[in-house]
């Protein structure tokens, strides 16, 4: 296993998705002699994981079973342990694109946070690419450097403990593109433009308040940054259902059959009853080669 | 800061490259070929000037459409007004105030006057102009950059860039594929370099190009493709490497079953011996189909060309005059065979070589995104997918993927099935005048993704003639116990 790179069976030292039920999913390190407590009952890593396939279906102790999947940034997005607010997939995908990510590209990122969009970044830049990240909470950093090197990445990315806004990315001339992701983004744009290559590359910043997104833009252009755009992405989930819709008795004609349908099923979507109404302002910029 | 001069030269326009012309919003594919007209929102253009230049250079759009890079910056501050009114208490709307006329304007653009000088006459003779507010100003100012400037920029292709021209130009084309919708699907599929990607799409090559970009030549793309031919336009214009078509692979969708069934013979080699295996018919069929550019069903193809011949046969008869033509006809219709025949060869050692991609059933991803219904085709194609590979298909309507949703959770084997859509909205971004922008896009289509699992093998021997039978018997034993 590793993040970047797909394998077929369960090793010892791997993180394994346990797949529990619709919106209910488990990290977990597997190790000889573990256990992992599910509400199904316990899994024993010796025996129900290592050397299994991942996709294989693991009976548990109280004879319930779980699946067991590979790891992807996206399911370890919504399993990761929160260290601190964290980027879903919907802005992530958004971002990877609009940031022109692909393998071999050079990133600059701060703040690392819980890694989320850390782990999306390295899978879609190795296996030649590099992720310079910042992260100015010390125990965070070296919690996400631990997290790298468990998950196999660590030799895609760079993890620093320093103030973004103050000492910039450690990096110059390098990135082609570079994501910010802090309270006062418009005090990195100088250092962000500092870390990007010569001859320019594209930047994202995302901003939870309209205020921090007017700064960022102003900062931007003054900074002689190009094609500034704002937008907001939102995901919507559509649950199936079968809906059945009685219909009224209108009384019945002579000639008709007393026996009628009383409803029609209808197979149909409904919206959940509550939704995320906002995640972040994005701002994307191009930073012309000078 | 650390650049070497090579380093440079792929920042630089070449000649032969696939580029994109860009003004204001508005996008265009090209390749710089010398002498060659481009059409761009209305003009001829040359782009010989542009080689030699770094990309994301503006031009001006000369006399004859040829391009002379812009110097940098030379006119935004000469319009910048002085004078602003507060408020519009007292602009009357009298159609009046405008001083130049239609055929003044005409005759600025005749003098060859540029479009930046232009749009300062117009403001010179608007005599409402000083009275409006700053932003009003501003907006005006605007609003004849847009008409008047004959500016055009060159960039480098990207999946960004060609998903958005797309939806711009031409919508119909990529199933009204909107590109936040395709950077889901590249994410929620964990497309990246390395992996075995099976793309099914009828989108111009958009998505199949959007897949290759994230792979950057590491790992191999299938294309299952439906007709005759795999049909990818729209990959030409991401300009990859050549080694990048080196990982790509494709595949007739109309030999899966025959491949799922293990009847598929890829080895045959002469298709004139009496006992052909069917697939070598089928493939000569779809080679006669080759030089139709749309993909309609292969059969009525046939009908139209085997027509076409006949007719052409007949016409040649009617001036059967000399052995000579009939000579050259026979000739060429030889080539044509044998031109055939190699064709063939070469297209029986692709299938061959993608055939054995998929034997193993163990690909990595599958991206569906056709105008085709997706529930056959993702059942079809889920096969090839190893146990806990994550799989996505687009479609521009959501009822068909509520029907590939129901399908899925009878069949088995899935796992964290989603039927999403994305909701994508773009802000204005200015001092004091922060909103989000008036028009957005309706919809973008939706997406069902998922994981694939282990079949649950006590499942599957209940295999569909087992199925009817089966509940009575539970019935029995539940009264029993």
């Amino acid at each position: 296993m590793s993040f970047v790179e797909y394998s077929d069976h369960i090793q010892e030292g791997d993180v394994a998705i346990i797949y529990l039920g619709h919106d209910s999913m488990m990290p977990v390190k597997v190790q000889q002699g573990a256990q992992t407590q599910t509400r199904y009952g316990a899994i024993r890593h010796s025996t129900d994981l290592i050397g299994k396939r991942y996709g294989s279906k693991v009976t548990c102790s109280k004879g319930g079973w779980v699946h067991v999947l590979h790891p992807t940034p996206e399911l370890w997005t919504v399993t990761l342990p929160h260290r601190t607010q964290i980027l879903y997939t919907t802005d992530i995908a958004m971002i990877t694109m609009m940031l022109e990510l692909r393998p071999g590209s050079v990133v600059c990122e701060s703040g690392t946070g819980s890694g989320s969009l850390s782990h999306a970044i390295l899978r879609t830049i190795a296996p030649t690419g590099h992720l310079h990240t910042v992260e100015f909470h010390q125990q965070r950093a070296e919690t996400a450097a631990q997290e790298f090197r468990q998950h196999r990445v660590d030799h895609l990315v760079t993890v620093r403990n320093q103030d973004v806004c103050k000492d910039g990315f450690g990096v110059t001339g390098v990135a082609d593109a570079v994501f910010l992701d802090i309270p006062s983004p418009w005090e990195a744009v100088k250092h962000a433009e500092a870390a990007m290559k010569t001859q320019g590359g594209r930047l994202c910043s995302f901003s939870p308040c309209i205020e921090q997104v007017q700064r960022t833009c102003e900062a931007l252009a003054h900074q002689g940054f190009e094609e500034i755009s704002t937008l907001e992405v939102l995901l919507r989930v559509h649950d199936v259902r079968t809906v059945s819709l009685p219909l009224p008795d209108f009384g019945s004609l002579p000639s008709e059959s007393p026996e009628r349908t009383a409803a029609v099923a209808v197979k149909t979507t409904t919206p959940p009853r509550e939704i995320p109404g906002h995640t972040g302002y994005l701002t994307f910029a191009t930073r012309a080669r000078t | 800061m650390a650049d070497n001069g090579d380093d440079d030269s792929q920042y630089r326009i070449k000649e032969g490259d696939y580029v994109v012309l860009k003004r204001g919003d508005i996008f265009k594919a090209a390749q710089i070929q010398l002498k060659k007209k481009v059409i761009f929102e209305k003009q001829w253009i040359y782009l010989d000037n542009a080689v030699g230049h770094f990309y994301r250079t503006t031009f001006e759009i000369g006399s004859g459409g040829t391009l002379h890079p812009k110097k940098s910056k030379e006119l935004e501050s000469s319009t910048a007004a002085k004078e602003a009114g507060t408020d519009n208490r007292n602009i009357v709307d009298d159609g009046k105030s405008q001083k130049l006329t239609r055929d003044d304007i005409e005759m600025l653009k005749e003098q060859g006057l540029k479009g930046q000088e232009i749009i300062q006459q117009l403001i010179d003779n608007s005599s409402t102009f000083k009275d409006k507010t700053e932003y009003a100003q501003d907006k005006y100012i605007k609003k004849k950059k847009k008409k008047y400037e004959n500016t055009v920029m060159i960039l480098k292709p990207s999946c960004r860039i060609l998903a958005m021209m797309y939806h711009g130009r031409e919508p119909g084309k990529i199933c009204h594929l909107r590109h936040d919708t395709l950077a889901q699907m590249l994410t929620l599929a964990n497309v990246h370099a390395g992996s075995k990607v099976l793309v099914f799409e009828t989108c111009s090559g958009l998505v199949l190009g959007a897949v290759m970009e994230r792979m950057g030549g590491f790992g191999s793309v299938i294309q299952m493709y439906p007709g005759g031919e795999p049909l990818r336009p729209g990959v030409e214009s991401f300009g990859f490497p050549s080694h990048f078509h080196d990982m790509l692979h494709e595949f007739p969708i109309c030999h899966v079953n025959a491949l799922l069934a293990g009847t598929l013979d890829t080895k045959a080699k002469d298709p004139n011996t009496g006992t052909a295996s069917p697939p070598l018919i089928n493939l000569e069929q779809s080679i006669l189909t080759t030089g139709d550019s749309q993909q309609n069903k292969p059969e009525v193809k046939q009908q139209g060309r085997s027509a076409e011949e006949q007719s052409m046969e007949a016409s040649s008869d009617a001036n059967r005059s000399d052995d000579q033509a009939k000579e050259d006809r026979e000739k060429r219709k030889e080539a044509k065979s044998q031109e055939r025949k190699v064709k063939l060869e070469e297209k029986r050692k692709k299938m061959a070589a993608a055939a054995a991609l998929l034997e193993g059933r163990n690909a990595d991803g599958l991206v569906i995104a056709s105008r085709f219904h997706p529930c056959p085709v993702l059942l079809g194609l889920l096969k090839f997918l190893a146990p806990s590979r994550p799989f996505v298909v687009y479609s521009q309507h959501k009822e068909p993927l509520i029907e590939c949703y129901t399908k899925l959770k009878e069949v088995g084997g899935t796992v964290s099935l989603r039927l999403t859509d994305t909701w994508l909205r773009h802000y204005q971004v200015m001092p004091n005048r922060t909103h989000p922008l008036l028009l957005m896009s309706g919809g973008g289509g939706y997406v069902l993704s998922g994981i694939t699992v282990s079949v649950d093998h006590s499942k599957a021997a209940g295999s569909p003639q087992a199925e009817e039978p089966a509940p009575k018997k539970l019935k029995l034993t539940n009264t029993e116990g």
